[in-house]
């Protein structure tokens, strides 16, 4: 990170460097090796400058929310910053969406937005929008460029400040004026803006005090969330687990933390988490939560949750604490030396605490409500298509859904063994996610087989980035658990609105023939014994053709995510999975 | 009843710095109860001073909210701090003539100085904490009040104090600067109900 500033000879290449130059100088210089985005009039100066300078690949999107979800794609895979560049205006303002996605799923993103001269601002000229404003709530900060003589360090410091602490997006709204004019300083090192000190090692005092209360419970249990994926802290997480013998679960985002197939874990809690992740958290008696903001879908009626647990809370961000839930022992600092820490530490336990008791009380509730679904004759179960895929992908796989039922098959039924193998729209739930962040975690991944599982409903959101994947030659392939329904509603519908289907039954358009118009491949699968044969097919074709595949699989119309804890319930009094009947 | 927390905040004095502050505010429910801002003798660095009503839980959120902001360079939370705390009111008040001297022996009293007069009204100034203040406004209302304006309160902790850290070169928030936790909640036997800060040795200075 701390090469110093090279400044580069304006002469060499015959034209003064602008200011323009120095975004496409800087971002190199911070090693940015791609940039998703969509040109337009106030930010031709820099896309000038990056033809110019031919050394950043640059992908043109179909629409400005497919680039943030790209970006975000490609940073949630390789756990690099996601840059993003459009025009001002409207070019703009299509990135709501994926800005309020990163934010809520911390997903390090840079946007880089052109904007109307300076001497403009404020007079509501052609494609002037007010960026600044328009995205406070939503990016972790956001510039707005004054003077070409800042924006060296503003772009190393957005960098920066994206990348570090809790990761997030950052948005640099850069008026033509700035981009065009002359610019002698172009480089600035890596730098934090005063004030700013994102904390690192937890409090010693904080870890000891976190260990001994651990090793004086009964009942304890570990809720790992995104940050210690982002933290890169799924190894110290299991030394921990295997350590002091304590059972994990992990939110939507923490999933992949810790193998799926191993003794201790016990797979999602919450919403539509299962049985014996969210009966161990009613019964724990601590909890230490790692990296997760304890969100209302991981802990159902606040008041209900954990009842009989003191929680231990470690976070990078220090208002993440007590937030929802009051906590008995704070510790503000990284997942990665935190679990460290706090491994070594269980290590070194002179007389271990036993939790075998507890443990087979947990696998007890284990046997008891284990995960299943309905199966019927003649048409495939959504379940069974992700529990097919899971068993065909090598551990390394890339798998990212969009949002509905299909997402929630995807986390409880496919075995994620890696971190950071599972990219979804946890916080927003933003339906179109998919298909674009499939294309940009390939593109940040091409080693790496990336599999789009998505709904109908979702796809159709951002199926025009179909285009992109075929211009780019980018072969994620994209399973659509098809129910023509926007299912995760209808769900509710059924369950909650006396069945009345408001507006939820859709007729989507046939997807395969679509991807193959698109200049992609494209099959239909309605059988279930083609399921397979379809699937070896489509990773086939993916690697030999190199283009997106769309396997339009059609699965049960009806099907429900189960179990569920009804929306304000609390957790312990979940609807367990068919055939099952809850003990009280 | 929800108490007033005087909290101060030293910001990046840029644009839209004020608009971020108070955009948290709404964003997150937190119930300003005033707000004044200023410069300070660094050109860099501004001051917000913020009254917010609520409970201690809330207040921590607020802080550690603030915190968050990257424009934001320090937050000091001077709820339970001996402290000095002045705003300041002009209010503009009927006075016929013969009242006059009623109003002037009130103002007398609470030190309101006197900046306008004719013959139908005046227009008093009061300086003080928000008590104060408030006092001085329920004493005029049975008057009629015709006109009122009113500053946020300004605050500063007696002593030196985490803000004067800054100036003497102590810089900025390090993050475990007065980090305050909501309370443990347990019924567990094993639990021994120890409350802990998430940085001790801060705590403890
Ligand atoms: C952009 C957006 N609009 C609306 C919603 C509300 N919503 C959540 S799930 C869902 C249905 C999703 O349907 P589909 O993609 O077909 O997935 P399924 O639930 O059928 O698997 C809807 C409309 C949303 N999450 N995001
Ligand atoms: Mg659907």
């Amino acid at each position: 990170m701390n090469t110093p500033a090279k400044p580069i000879d304006p002469q060499q290449s015959g034209q003064p460097f602008t200011g323009a130059d120095a975004v496409v100088a800087g971002l190199k210089h911070q090693g940015v090796e791609m940039i998703f985005g969509m040109i337009g009039g106030q930010i031709m100066p820099v896309y000038d400058a990056l033809f110019k300078d031919g050394g950043i690949k640059h992908i043109i999107v179909g629409h400005e929310q497919g680039a943030a979800h790209m970006a975000e794609g490609y940073a949630r895979a390789t756990g690099k910053v996601g840059v993003v560049l459009t025009t001002s205006g409207p070019g703009a303002t299509n990135l709501v969406t994926g800005l309020a996605d990163a934010f809520m799923d911390s997903t390090p993103l840079v946007a880089i937005t052109g904007q109307v001269s300076s001497g403009l601002l404020g007079n509501d000229a052609f494609q002037e929008a007010d960026m600044r404003g328009i995205t406070m709530p939503i990016t972790k900060h956001n510039y707005q460029i004054n003077s070409v003589e800042e924006l060296p360090e503003v772009l190393a410091e957005a960098l920066f400040v994206a990348l570090s602490g809790r990761p997030g997006p950052v948005l640099i709204d850069l008026p033509r004026d700035v981009a065009v004019a002359p610019c002698s300083r172009v480089l600035a090192a890596p730098s934090a803006p005063t004030g700013y000190k994102p904390p690192y090692r937890g409090h010693p005092l904080q870890i000891g005090r976190a260990l001994k209360v651990l090793r004086t419970a009964r009942r304890p249990v570990i809720l790992a969330g995104g940050g210690v994926v982002s933290a890169g802290a799924h190894e110290e997480l299991t030394a921990l687990a295997e350590t002091a013998g304590i059972p994990v679960t992990t939110s939507l985002m923490g999933l992949g933390a810790l193998p799926a197939d191993h003794a201790l874990f016990l797979g999602m809690p919450g919403m539509h988490g299962t049985g014996y992740a969210n009966l161990a958290l009613h019964q724990a008696d601590v909890i230490l939560c790692v990296g997760t903001r304890l969100d209302d879908r991981i802990t159902g009626k606040l008041e209900a949750f954990a009842p009989r647990a003191a929680l231990i809370h470690v976070d990078v961000d220090a208002s993440e604490i007590g937030k929802n839930l009051p906590c008995a022992v704070p510790i503000v600092g990284d997942a990665k030396p935190v679990l460290k820490a706090l491994a070594q530490g269980a290590a070194g336990w002179e007389a271990k605490p036993d939790y075998g008791p507890w443990r087979r009380q947990i696998a007890g509730w284990k046997r008891r409500y284990p995960m299943t679904y309905a199966e019927r004759p003649g048409v495939l179960a959504p379940q069974r298509v992700v529990e097919t895929l899971g068993a065909l992908l090598p551990p390394e796989a890339v798998i990212v859904t969009g949002v509905g039922q299909h997402q929630m098959y995807t986390a409880q039924f496919y075995p994620f063994r890696r971190p950071r193998t599972l990219i979804t729209s946890g916080g927003l739930g933003t339906m179109g996610f998919g298909l674009p962040a499939a294309i940009g975690a390939k593109l940040g991944r091409p080693e790496r087989e990336v599999f789009l599982i998505d709904g109908d409903g979702s796809f159709l959101m951002t199926i025009q980035e179909l285009a992109t994947a075929v211009r780019y030659r980018v072969p994620v392939v994209a399973l659509i658990l098809n129910n023509s329904f926007l299912g995760m509603v209808r769900q509710w519908q059924e369950m909650f609105y006396d069945q009345r289907q408001a507006e939820t039954d859709l007729q989507p358009p046939p997807y395969a023939e679509v991807a193959r118009a698109f200049g992609g491949l494209g099959r239909r699968v309605t059988a279930q014994e083609d399921l397979e044969p379809a699937l070896a097919w489509a990773r086939r074709q993916a690697a030999e053709r190199r283009l997106p595949v769309v396997l339009d699989v059609a699965v049960q119309r009806d099907a429900l995510v189960l179990p569920m804890v009804p929306p304000g319930g609390a957790n312990a009094e979940f609807i367990p999975c068919p055939g099952q009947k809850k003990e009280d | 009843m929800d108490r007033m927390s005087p909290i101060s905040v030293l910001v990046r004095n840029e644009t839209g710095v004020l608009s971020r502050v108070s955009g948290l505010f709404a964003r997150r429910g937190f119930n300003i109860h005033s707000l004044a801002v200023g410069e300070t003798d660094d050109p860099n660095v501004s001051r917000i001073s913020v009254v917010v009503a609520g409970e201690p839980p809330v207040i921590e959120q607020v802080v550690k909210q603030l915190r968050r902001l990257v424009s934001v360079i320090k937050v000091s939370d001077l709820t339970d701090k001996p402290r000095v705390e002045r705003g300041l009111a002009l209010i503009k008040v009927k006075a016929e003539p013969a009242r006059r001297g009623e109003l002037l022996q009130l103002a007398a009293v609470f030190r309101a100085r006197v900046d306008h007069v004719d013959n139908d009204c005046l227009i008093l100034e009061v300086t003080g904490n928000r008590e104060k203040v408030e006092a001085f406004i329920d004493i005029m209302r049975p008057h009629g009040i015709l006109e009122m304006a009113r500053t946020g309160q300004i605050a500063m902790a007696r002593g030196r104090g985490p803000m004067a850290d800054y100036w003497a070169g102590g810089g900025p928030d390090q993050p475990e600067e007065e980090a305050t936790y909501n309370l443990a909640r347990t019924s567990d036997p094993n639990w021994d109900g120890e409350q802990t800060n998430a940085f001790p040795e801060r705590e403890e200075k």
